[in-house]
């Protein structure tokens, strides 16, 4: 008996965290290597749709983004609630067909690349999924008139209705 | 001579203590600090989507366009209600995809789908017990899908027939890499050699062939 009330009287023993330090560090440390900070602010709102048949984007330094929504709730009074475009990090403030704005993106991000990999340049069309193709369209034909031929629809996987 | 003695005495005591140990017990809460706003400030979605080459603008003005037997073409229409209209029927996105498999890979050898050609095509060699030198011979359609939208078409009706579409060829690509390989076409890493021929050589024989015409106004005024 006196065996078992010794123990009560020990209570638990303390835990050990000196190696707290070392697993906090190592958390640390992976995220700071797979962090990758945002360069451009979204101006518009963009839900881009889902897709069964997306694919990743490999190399991301090829890739210029060009986002379509609307303005977001904070500069609705700037802009008004029309879809606007956003080239990176550049909101468009043209009417009509912005061929011109676009040409001069493609050709300032194409600049920024090795010449070496200034064919595989790809454009990434960041689009809410409420937006009418006619501004879409627009959109291609500029990017087919700027040269910029490879295209990706960004769409979220679509978990739910998986193709076998 | 007093003073030097003092100072060297001095000096001795001070090298001679050990230096105090650093309290290592805040480090826990600096790391946790930098932690937290790494977690915070880290996104880790990735980027997926369709990739889609446009084509080129012809260079000269006259229409380059080329003359399609009506067999070899399945129009796809999306009015401005985000309605589909595929070869004359109304339709929705389950059938379209039967539609579209069956157009692109006419199992019946109708005459009303498109017509197929035999063409050759080159695998890698020891991989297929049909085709043990690699060399295939394989009927290919000359289908070509050809959608067209409306302006007023929302461009997420538009993405879903796309995926659709695209989905309808993997389909058929899929069926085809376990008929003869006994893997799927989805499970082909482009980065190994071996399974980058196959899918080259898969890409021939079920060609996504998806058209575009220029944006018109369908079905609406």
């Amino acid at each position: 008996m006196s065996i078992f009330k010794s123990k009560d009287n020990k209570g638990l023993p303390a835990i050990n965290t000196s190696s707290l330090p070392d697993i906090v560090f190592m958390l640390l440390f992976f995220f700071m290597v797979t962090t990758v900070m945002k360069e451009t602010s979204l101006q518009v709102q963009v839900q881009v749709p889902f897709a069964t048949e997306v694919k990743k984007i490999e190399k991301k330094s090829l890739v210029s983004y060009i986002y379509i929504g609307k303005p977001m709730s904070q500069i609705v009074a700037l802009y008004g609630t029309e879809p606007m475009l956003q080239l990176n990090d550049k909101l468009i403030n043209d009417e009509g067909i912005p061929t011109v704005s676009i040409q001069d993106f493609v050709l300032s991000e194409r600049e920024k690349l090795d010449e070496s990999e200034r064919n595989k340049m790809m454009v990434s069309l960041r689009i809410d999924k409420g937006i009418s193709m006619g501004k879409v369209s627009d959109v291609k034909q500029a990017l087919r008139y700027a040269n910029a031929l490879k295209i990706n629809y960004s769409a979220k996987r679509d978990y739910d209705n998986v193709p076998n | 001579m007093f003073p030097i003695i003092g100072n060297t005495f001095k000096y001795k005591r001070m090298a001679r203590r050990d230096t105090p140990q650093i309290n290592a017990g805040s480090m826990a809460d600096i790391a946790f600090l930098l932690l937290i706003f790494f977690l915070v400030t880290t996104t880790m979605d990735v980027d997926t989507g369709i990739t889609r080459l446009l084509p080129p603008i012809p260079e000269d003005e006259q229409d380059t366009e080329v003359d399609v037997k009506e067999r070899n073409v399945l129009v796809v229409l999306i009015n401005r209600d985000d309605q589909l209209m595929v070869g004359g029927e109304v339709m929705d996105l389950q059938s379209l995809k039967i539609k579209t498999t069956e157009f692109f890979s006419n199992p019946t050898n109708s005459k009303t789908l498109p017509e197929m050609e035999e063409v050759d095509v080159q695998f890698p060699p020891g991989l297929s017990s049909r085709f043990p030198d690699g060399l295939g011979t394989f009927l290919v359609s000359k289908g070509v899908v050809s959608l067209q939208n409306d302006r007023s078409t929302t461009y997420g009706k538009y993405l879903q027939v796309q995926d659709v579409l695209v989905s309808a060829v993997n389909g058929l690509r899929n069926q085809f890499c376990m008929d003869y390989f006994g893997r799927k076409y989805s499970d082909l890493n482009p980065m190994n050699f071996v399974d980058d021929e196959i899918i080259k050589g898969v890409k021939k024989v079920y060609k996504m062939n998806i058209s575009e015409a220029e944006p018109k106004n369908i079905g609406g005024n």
